[in-house]
């Protein structure tokens, strides 16, 4: 068994979860990674992607997020988004709706930079689309 | 002695007003509740961002080389306003407070030579404030077809500022709203955005174990500073606009329970003075018979 610690998902609205887990996958800026106990103090931006949170009863719940970051300190981690669903209440329209945000920032990106941050926001968006759709 | 239809009348059209007024009481307490629950919800997002802010800034902020979103532009000419105000009128002196806390500080800078600009969220501190300063009211964020606030909501307002500070429109943001502390009491504040104001950092942490945990960044320090003060900005936006929704709703509570009593003591006055004339007109028509009788 896992050694265990705290996790809040916080977004504007509200706190989300507020839970002692086993593991959790943030989507960070950089790349995916998983947070175990006892992590070393870090903080990280985020990127639009699945958060994968594994309960102590070894339950799994999924988040899509968008924006924030995540701290992990010695109390646990939080992670602050600013668009946080549950991967449940996440339908279709809300998808298809965050997809064609995204291709709007492609389409308005203004230098080489932003239109590849958004370009990337938009791939994970659709094999995120894929991924449930097939699931 | 006004006539008795007059009366009738006038207690008739009161009663209907003490109906409106105790049904807008009533929607009050309703949203209020759901006002209030969203403004709490919204807290704990609102104290972790600065938290964090704190610890970032202490950490990258204090060489005075940050962003110019937290230190500033270095000139403090221009004042951009952000006034938040509700949509509708009918909530006793909540619209009233915020204009005019916002008025005073705009007069205190114009005084001063500097340059003001005012953005409001809100039709009824527009209206107010439009009169005062004039053109130099450059935008109205209108928010009536809102029913909820969202964090998109705040997000939008929060790009317009971003927009004019990229522009070097402004060095200076602040943003007026009304604090909810409880139903009869809402206090209007005024709140620095850019550059942030950050809660100064306290030591009431034990310094035993040295200097805290050092932290890993990902991406740097400064590309996160970077990214968490618009961040930080919509949030305090967002907060403003939720705290305004529960304060507008608990002084709307107040104002209408007061007209309501109101309406009552002055139902029961006219209904007082109508029966009063109704008796006296009856004595009068009595007299009038008798007198006529006896005079046969």
């Amino acid at each position: 068994m896992a050694e265990s610690f705290k996790f809040e998902l916080v977004s504007p609205e509200r706190l989300l979860l507020s839970e002692d887990v086993d593991q959790v996958l943030v989507p960070g800026s950089e790349g995916d990674f998983t947070m175990l106990a006892n992590h070393a103090p870090v903080l990280a931006v985020l990127r639009p992607g699945l958060l994968d949170v594994t309960l102590q009863d070894g339950k799994e719940q999924r988040y899509y997020v968008r924006g924030g970051f995540a701290e992990a300190g010695p109390d646990g981690l939080t992670v602050l988004a600013r668009l946080a669903i549950n991967i449940d209440d996440l339908d279709r329209a809300k998808l298809n709706q965050e997809i064609k945000n995204a291709e709007e920032d492609v389409a308005d990106a203004d230098d080489d930079e932003r239109r590849h941050a958004a370009q990337d926001t938009l791939d994970r968006l659709r094999s995120i689309q894929q991924t449930l759709q097939l699931g | 002695m006004s006539n008795l239809k007059d009366l009738r009348n006038r207690i008739a059209s009161v009663t209907a007003t003490q109906k409106i007024t105790r049904a807008m009481q009533m929607v009050a307490a309703a949203k209020l509740r759901r006002a209030q629950e969203a403004a709490e919800a919204a807290r704990p997002y609102a104290e972790r961002m600065s938290e964090v802010l704190a610890n970032l800034n202490a950490r990258v902020g204090s060489n005075g080389s940050g962003p110019p979103m937290l230190v500033g532009t270095g000139r403090d000419d221009t004042h951009l306003l952000v006034v938040a105000t509700a949509e509708r009128g009918l909530c006793g002196g909540f619209n009233a407070n915020i204009a005019r806390i916002a008025r005073v500080h705009a007069m205190r800078l114009i005084d001063q030579g500097k340059t003001v600009k005012i953005i409001c969220v809100g039709r009824k501190g527009h209206d107010s404030l439009i009169r005062t300063f004039g053109t130099r009211v450059i935008d109205l964020v209108d928010l009536r077809a809102v029913r909820h606030v969202g964090y998109d909501n705040a997000d939008a307002i929060a790009k317009r500022v971003f927009a004019l500070f990229d522009e070097g429109e402004f060095d200076v943001a602040t943003l007026f709203f009304s604090e909810f502390r409880s139903v009869l009491n809402q206090v209007p504040q005024a709140l620095q955005l850019i550059p942030a104001a950050l809660p100064e950092e306290t030591d009431e942490k034990p310094v035993a174990d040295g200097p805290q945990a050092a932290y890993e960044y990902e991406p740097d320090e400064e590309e996160i500073l970077a990214n968490l003060l618009p961040l930080n900005v919509g949030t305090q936006i967002f907060r403003a606009l939720l705290e305004n929704a529960a304060s507008e709703q608990g002084a709307r509570m107040t104002a209408m329970d007061s007209a309501t009593r109101n309406a009552g003591d002055m139902i029961d006055k006219l209904t007082l003075h109508y029966n009063r004339t109704r008796q006296a007109q009856i004595t009068k028509e009595l007299i009038e018979i008798v007198s006529g009788a006896e005079a046969l």
